[in-house]
């Protein structure tokens, strides 16, 4: 288990922002990860994408590592952001935009 | 008791919200895996108005429905929605 961790808190420390979700940025099989992928890209944000269905221990243990229950997962700059819904929200209120510039993120066509 | 009972029991006990709706959105993803038929109780939404959250962060209003329904979480409960609201904040419902 400490392995898994480890893996995960290197994940969430060496990339900008890493989405832990169901499939791949190309190809989600999770309409929750699915919906995170289409904010990302419409943002145009450089973004690492962990599949949690390649192994149990890491779809455990992301959940434990955040304290989180459901998968996806948005980490910015080593943080925890949210889940699906909170992604949405943030975003259809414009504060996910704001959220990434502030922390350093490039996103296309910030004003 | 069926779980969307109980979860809605706890939210109520927990939040006393103004407004609540527990949907079992369970069919809708039937067929993502070949067998699974979505006729069971393991994708949930979960929109609720509660003066709970005045003033409380989105993640911390997240957490807080998400630690009420842990067990469920843990029993077979794999997606929940939530969509939390003070009073006199919109919401889509």
């Amino acid at each position: 288990m400490s392995g898994i961790n480890d893996f995960i808190d290197n994940e969430v420390k060496t990339n900008d922002v890493v989405l832990f979700m169901k499939g791949t940025p190309q190809f989600p099989q999770c309409g929750f990860s699915g919906q995170v992928v289409q904010i990302l890209d419409y943002l145009g944000v450089n973004y690492h994408g962990v599949n949690v269905l390649e192994s149990d221990d890491l779809r455990q243990g992301i959940k434990e590592y955040s304290n989180w229950p459901t998968i996806p997962q948005l980490y910015v700059k080593g943080e925890f952001v949210g889940g699906c819904d909170i992604i949405r929200e943030m975003f259809q209120a414009s504060e996910l935009q704001g959220h990434l510039e502030e922390q350093g993120v490039a996103v296309r066509g910030a004003a | 008791m069926s779980v969307q009972s109980e979860i809605e029991r706890k939210l109520t006990e927990a939040l006393r919200p103004e407004r609540l709706a527990v949907i079992n959105e369970s069919h809708l993803h039937a067929h993502h895996k070949p067998e699974f038929d979505g006729a069971g109780e393991t994708h949930f939404r979960v929109r609720v108005v509660s003066e709970c959250f005045v003033d409380m962060p989105r993640i911390k209003r997240h957490r807080t429905v998400n630690e009420l329904l842990d067990e469920e979480l843990k029993a077979g409960v794999h997606a929940l929605a939530v969509e939390p609201a003070a009073p006199g904040e919109p919401v889509r419902w």
